[in-house]
């Protein structure tokens, strides 16, 4: 069971290697000579305004949370999709009533105007 | 288990990463190319013959840049993000067959690092972790265009996923497998391309969003954004986040290819194996160049257009694509 | 039980208590939430090592990849990345260290009576298909077909609450950005003329 999952943590770790020796590389032979003004924020040359970190629009917040519930919407799309031979006309039935319920949440979102973005 | 198994495995993966790094610097040179001939220009052509060692004069360039860290950014995870991004991107292939099992030094190898019956879900899960290497890096730099684009980048991903994550639906309905040995295998009399047109068109347009290429590369519209979420960042960083975009480009190249283009079958690939991962690379070559021919070709969206295209055009596509397709295999048996 | 898996265990289980600590003791609550994805990641590498390669992908995509998406994203919003020292309250500290002392107390009793001298079962061999995707979509569909429904439910309330808890929020950014709108409109003269070539 484990054997065919140990490759991904090696092919993790080297992935993991590969960058932090890329990272070495510019560390070790770029020059490091910081300055005040090369350290300021970027901020298409004018002297930086307030602070960098602000807060922000509500939209993103809300675009996550219904990304969670589609995305938990789309794992169980997934786990029926090996089977939809198995399971047949019942499971395709259910499968049509749990999307229908999750449509209504879609199209919920999108008449209260929470897909908007101006 | 055996060492030599652990050896292979590692072997492999060093393989795979060197060639993703490999790839990554030749598309860079292939998309300035072919980009310059579209425009009627020559593009690269000094560093060797034909601009061949360009990508390697870039690296060293790269490498002997300053590194700067704007004031006021958090170090640590201004250091980590760059990392966070380049690992799902180097990691994501490692469960996509490359080609048919060959027979090197007496023992049959497969070309894939491993083959496990959730292998989409995997593909699934690296794509959803491949988001915070972004948000982290704007978060980090203190900077107003940084965080801006990264939050933008963020939400951009986290919605085409949805999307993406359907379309790759269809290949799985049809193959009966999560298993993308078993879905190439299933595409012997068939591309799914053909069967799954919608699903394909789908995955394509989500898979140029999930990667933040043209034209959904919002997060880095230079005019209002600067560089998005890597503005701050120089040097050997900097190129980190430019290998992770590419080799992003190369894995949902292959990854669309090995689901609906028939991976690497081809014709006498059965006779040949050899022939296999040449039919692959094929594919992922013409795939690359259908994406350096959108960008150089459409404009960019805007972005409110854009996450509109995203919900309300090919997430609800998604599904009724998936609830066709199943309609279909169930009343049909296909 | 051989010593490796043991030793597996052992690692994986101090990684996630680590990474919960570091959660809990992170001043800056980026810090914190970066923590907790490595838990669950951790946890989903516990899940695969208990045969259930399924849960664990499901794991990363849903906890790790989009409900932490969430919270980083709660944080940058409300700009909360430092948390003062008074921000938890007295009560809270004192029942959370009552509720920790209790669990602790059950472990270690478990250990003592229940535990003691019972040699660890080993994993019983599984079935080749043991929580293969397959026989998780068949489950789903027989014995957890109500479940799986009630769950559209759970969801679609879910996106109806969370849309009202905005409602206010995405009204007033609307009626900000139709009141800046006009303002903006007469073009400011830079101040001095950029000569144009």
């Amino acid at each position: 069971m484990l054997q065919e999952y140990l490759p991904l943590l090696i092919i993790f770790l080297i992935a993991l290697l590969v960058g932090i020796i890329a990272m070495l590389l510019g560390y070790l032979f770029g020059p490091k000579r910081p300055t005040r003004r090369k350290s300021a924020p970027y901020e298409s040359g004018m002297v930086p305004y307030g602070p960098g970190r602000r807060r922000m629009s509500v939209r993103f917040y809300l675009i996550a949370v219904l990304f969670i519930l589609f995305d938990i919407e789309v794992i169980f799309v997934i786990s029926w999709a090996t089977v939809v031979r198995q399971v047949g006309v019942p499971g395709l039935i259910a499968m049509a009533i749990f999307l229908g319920l999750l449509e209504v949440a879609h199209l919920y979102a999108w008449k209260k105007g929470a897909l908007e973005w101006e | 288990m055996d060492a030599g198994m652990i050896l292979e495995w590692v072997i492999k993966s060093v393989v795979m990463v060197l060639m993703l790094t490999g790839g990554f610097a030749y598309v860079t040179l292939f998309e300035r190319k072919v980009i310059a001939r579209i425009q009627v220009r020559v593009g690269p052509n000094r560093a060797g013959p034909q601009g061949v060692l360009q990508p390697i004069a870039d690296a060293v360039k790269l490498i002997f840049k300053e590194e700067l860290t704007p004031a006021g950014a958090d170090k640590k995870i201004f250091i980590l993000a760059p990392l966070i991004t380049v690992l799902p991107a180097l990691t994501v292939l490692a469960v996509v067959p490359l080609g048919p099992p060959l027979n090197l030094f007496g023992r049959t190898v497969n070309l894939f690092l491993t083959d496990i019956n959730v292998g989409v879900l995997y593909i699934i899960a690296i794509t959803s972790i491949s988001v915070y290497g972004i948000t982290l890096a704007g978060w980090s730099s203190n900077n107003k265009y940084a965080m801006l684009g990264g939050l933008r980048a963020t939400a951009q991903m986290i919605s085409y996923e949805l999307a993406l994550g359907l379309a790759i639906v269809g290949p799985v309905i049809l193959a009966g497998s999560m298993s993308l040995v078993d879905i190439v295998d299933a595409q012997r009399p068939m591309w799914f391309a053909v069967l799954q047109p919608a699903g394909f068109v789908l995955y394509f347009i989500a898979s140029l969003a999930e990667v933040n290429r043209a034209p959904f590369d919002m997060p880095e519209a230079e005019q209002e954004l600067t560089a998005g979420y890597h503005s701050e960042y120089s040097g050997m960083k900097f190129a980190l986040f430019f290998m992770a975009e590419y080799i992003k480009m190369i894995a949902v190249a292959t990854i669309g290819a090995t689901l609906f283009l028939g991976g690497y079958l081809g014709p006498f690939v059965d006779r040949f194996p050899i022939l296999g991962p040449l039919y692959l690379v094929a594919k992922v070559v013409v795939w690359l160049f259908v994406m350096v021919w959108v960008r150089s070709a459409l404009p960019r969206i805007r972005y409110d257009r854009l996450m509109a295209l995203g919900w309300k055009v090919l997430f609800p596509l998604g599904l009724v694509n998936v609830l066709v397709t199943a309609l279909i295999v169930v009343l049909v048996g296909g | 039980m051989s010593i490796g898996v043991m030793l597996v265990y052992g690692l994986l289980g101090l990684i996630v208590v680590i990474t919960a600590l570091g959660m809990l003791t992170s001043r800056n609550a980026v810090y914190s939430a970066l923590f907790l994805v490595l838990n669950f990641a951790t946890v989903a590498v516990l899940y695969m090592t208990l045969g259930a390669p399924f849960i664990a992908l499901a794991q990363v995509s849903v906890y790790a990849g989009a409900i932490m998406v969430l919270f980083l994203f709660v944080i940058m919003l409300l700009g909360a990345e430092h948390i003062t020292q008074r921000s938890t309250g007295r009560g809270h500290r004192v029942l959370s260290v009552l509720v920790a002392v209790a669990l602790l107390a059950e472990a270690v009793i478990y250990i003592l009576f229940r535990g003691a001298g019972v040699e660890m079962a080993a994993l019983p061999s599984l079935p080749p298909d043991f929580a293969s995707p397959a026989a998780i979509g068949q489950l789903l569909f027989s014995q957890f077909l109500l479940p799986f429904e009630i769950t559209a439910v759970i969801l679609l309330s879910a996106v109806i609450g969370a849309i009202y808890l905005t409602r206010r929020e995405r009204q007033a950014a609307a009626r900000t950005a139709a009141a800046e709108q006009p303002a903006e409109k007469p073009v400011e003269e830079p101040a001095e003329k950029t000569p144009i070539y």
